[in-house]
């Protein structure tokens, strides 16, 4: 009979319900009780430092050129002995959708993703990072890692004199 | 007629405790559909304003009354301003008729707990419960908007799939009390109540009342999901108040005529009457919160079928088969 | 108090009906109607018929002005304020019909002799008496034919094969 099995779907929807009515409840109330994320939790983006204390941002714009949103823009410079540097650096945390291509793109691991997630404001204009807002102390993740103990700081020898590169080309030598 | 001071008087204080009681109910009826919805989903529902969010009511009603009074271009001014109130008035109304405890002796006179005996009480709330749909088409129509246009329309088609089969389902209830007077009703279960003799007609009633009070499965005229709110899409503030505190006290309400007609009204051991019967109420509330927590929406041709073709049909046999059996046990 | 509150009732049925016929919107001529309905049902309250006032309100107001509603709604009924006013042919055959109803209550009420008035209000009982016993026929003549109507629709409404 099609109605006693009808009559049966209804009441075991019925009884779940009325199980799930004791059950406990999953909410986190947050401002009293904060959960914590996890370590690799995308989050309020960060500049940090390598282990002697130097900046890790060689402002190589290859984050501003991930950004999907284009919040991060910067302006590279130059100091002693070649090695560069961001002038000023800024993120647009009211653009950005913490994805973390910025965090993936970085060759030196400079700019990192973290945890911290409580970032709102009244002022929209309070959101814009400079670079001293974003510029921590620490070293972030992966703390051993320098860039510059790999690569060094300054190109010690012309471009197309390596063992197995290429003399470069010319772009305007192309044109037709 | 004449005219007593102390019966006057005493009517009144009916009149106001019924009202303070039932718009109370309401509001917290409100909030403890959130509640057990929450419980349901597993979430907390409300709990900030005041101690476990008792005041939560509080906070609505004056974000309701503090909203703007929005009427939309091309609306009808007289019917969209009078569809709320005409929601929500003959709900209130229906209550007069329903004896909600033994009749108590105050001052030396008996006073019944129940604001007017009328001897067709019965034929009042089908009556009234006929009327309430008004508030809903006309809100609707009024709106000009097609939302609201198409809840109104559900609401009406719903009406007339439905009203028959909670009147038919009452007719068995009459026949066994002999009586349309509902304190008469009531005094007919002093020993066993309907629901024994008659619990199919208790079920098409339920189903019935479901739809009378557009709750889920058969919310039909505001189904969120597809028409935005319904027939109240357009109305903003206190009078979308009217509306949903309408709906609230129409639950109350119908649980107070379903406790009176099948579970025998304020009748039970061991407690005081007035206690039995508001149990039985917020039993039916409960009930109906913890439907609309589980069940789906039906849909609108599925709800016509089954009124007409299921439950009318089902509503007739019964009062046959009742007629048989009184007229065999003579 | 009573007639007061009759003569009250009386005036807004008489308003009512007559704002119902002159109203050109059909959604607005419906809810003047249903205001007079309940004003009617009201009188035959005071008349001591509650039975009487309850089906007026029960099948009048609550189911026929319903369903018409419900057909106003479906089928929109455009721009009804452009719509002109019946001309006098129209009006002929009304108003004489409206006379002959008028001389005959005039007539009526003429030769009125106080009835005799009842105290008490007619019981359920004594009304389903009168009705089932005394015009039982007439009630299951009415019926069989409701049923042909049933019928009826339920042929038109039929599924036709494609």
């Amino acid at each position: 009979m099609k109605i006693f099995s009808d009559m049966t779907a209804l009441m075991t929807g019925m009884w779940i319900t009325w199980k799930h009515i004791f059950r406990r409840p999953v909410t986190i109330q947050y401002p009293e009780q904060r959960r914590q994320p996890y370590p690799r939790y995308r989050a309020r983006i960060v500049l940090t430092r390598d282990p002697e204390g130097g900046e890790r941002c060689v402002a190589c714009q290859l984050c501003s050129a991930a950004c999907p949103v284009d919040c991060i823009s910067m302006q590279p410079a130059e100091g002693d002995g070649g090695r560069r540097y961001a002038e000023w650096f800024r993120i647009n945390f009211a653009r950005c959708i913490f994805c973390g291509l910025c965090a993936e793109a970085c060759p030196t691991l400079a700019i990192q993703m973290t945890p911290d997630y409580e970032i709102c404001t009244r002022d929209i204009m309070n959101l814009i990072y400079e670079k001293e807002d974003l510029l921590i102390d620490g070293c972030g993740k992966s703390a051993d890692y320098n860039f510059y103990r790999h690569a060094g700081i300054a190109v010690t020898q012309p471009r197309g004199n390596g063992a197995e590169e290429l003399p470069p080309v010319d772009v305007r030598g192309l044109m037709p | 007629m004449s005219y007593d001071p102390i019966d006057i008087t005493l009517i009144g204080a009916k009149i106001a405790l019924v009202f303070f009681v039932i718009l109370t109910l309401a509001a917290y009826l409100v909030f403890a559909e959130r509640k057990v919805l929450a419980w349901i989903q597993d979430r907390k529902g409300p709990n900030r304003v005041g101690p476990f969010g008792l005041l939560q009511p509080l906070a609505d009603l004056i974000k309701l009354l503090t909203k703007e009074d929005f009427r939309p271009i091309g609306a009808d001014k007289w019917l969209f301003y009078l569809a709320p109130a005409m929601a929500a008035i003959p709900a209130i109304m229906i209550f007069a008729v329903i004896p909600f405890g033994a009749p108590l002796t105050v001052f030396g006179h008996s006073v019944e707990l129940q604001i007017s005996d009328l001897n067709v009480g019965l034929l009042l709330f089908l009556a009234l419960s006929s009327i309430a749909v008004y508030g809903v088409a006309l809100g609707g129509w009024a709106s000009n908007s097609k939302y609201a246009l198409l809840g109104s329309i559900r609401g009406l088609a719903q009406l007339i799939s439905y009203e028959l089969s909670m009147g038919l389902s009452l007719v068995p209830v009459v026949m066994l009390a002999r009586s349309f007077r509902l304190s008469d009703i009531v005094a007919a279960q002093s020993g066993c109540w309907f629901i024994v003799y008659q619990p199919l007609a208790f079920i098409i009633f339920l189903i019935s009342i479901a739809a009378e009070c557009k709750r889920i499965p058969f919310d039909l005229p505001e189904a969120e999901g597809e028409l935005v709110a319904g027939f109240h899409t357009e109305y903003s503030g206190m009078r979308f108040g009217l509306f949903f505190v309408g709906e609230y006290i129409n639950i109350i309400v119908l649980g107070g005529l379903a406790a009176t007609f099948f579970l025998g009204g304020w009748h039970g051991p061991w407690l005081p009457p007035v206690i039995w019967f508001s149990g039985k109420v917020l039993a039916f509330a409960f009930l109906f919160i913890w439907m609309r927590g589980t069940l789906p929406r039906l849909r609108y041709d599925q709800l016509m079928h089954f009124g007409w073709k299921i439950l009318t049909p089902l509503a007739l046999v019964n009062i046959l088969v009742t007629g048989w059996w009184l007229v065999l046990r003579g | 108090m009573e007639t007061y509150l009759f003569y009250i009732l009386a005036v807004v049925t008489v308003i009512g009906t007559i704002l119902a016929i002159t109203e050109k919107h059909p959604v607005h001529a419906i809810v003047h109607l249903v205001t007079s309905f309940f004003s009617l049902a009201a009188i035959f309250f005071l008349l001591a018929a509650p039975l009487i006032a309850m089906f007026e309100v029960i099948i009048y107001a609550g189911a026929v002005m319903v369903l018409f509603m419900f057909v106003i709604m479906m089928l929109d009924p455009g721009r009804t304020d452009q719509a002109g006013r019946p001309g006098l042919r129209q009006w002929l055959l009304p108003a004489i019909l409206g006379v002959i109803i008028l001389v005959s209550i005039g007539v009526l009420a003429a030769g009125y002799v106080t009835a005799p008035h009842t105290s008490s209000a007619i019981t359920v009982r004594e009304f389903a008496v009168t009705l089932f016993r005394k015009y039982g026929v007439a009630i299951e003549i009415i019926s069989m034919q409701l049923l042909f109507a049933v019928v009826g629709a339920l042929y038109l409404g039929r599924r036709r094969a494609p």
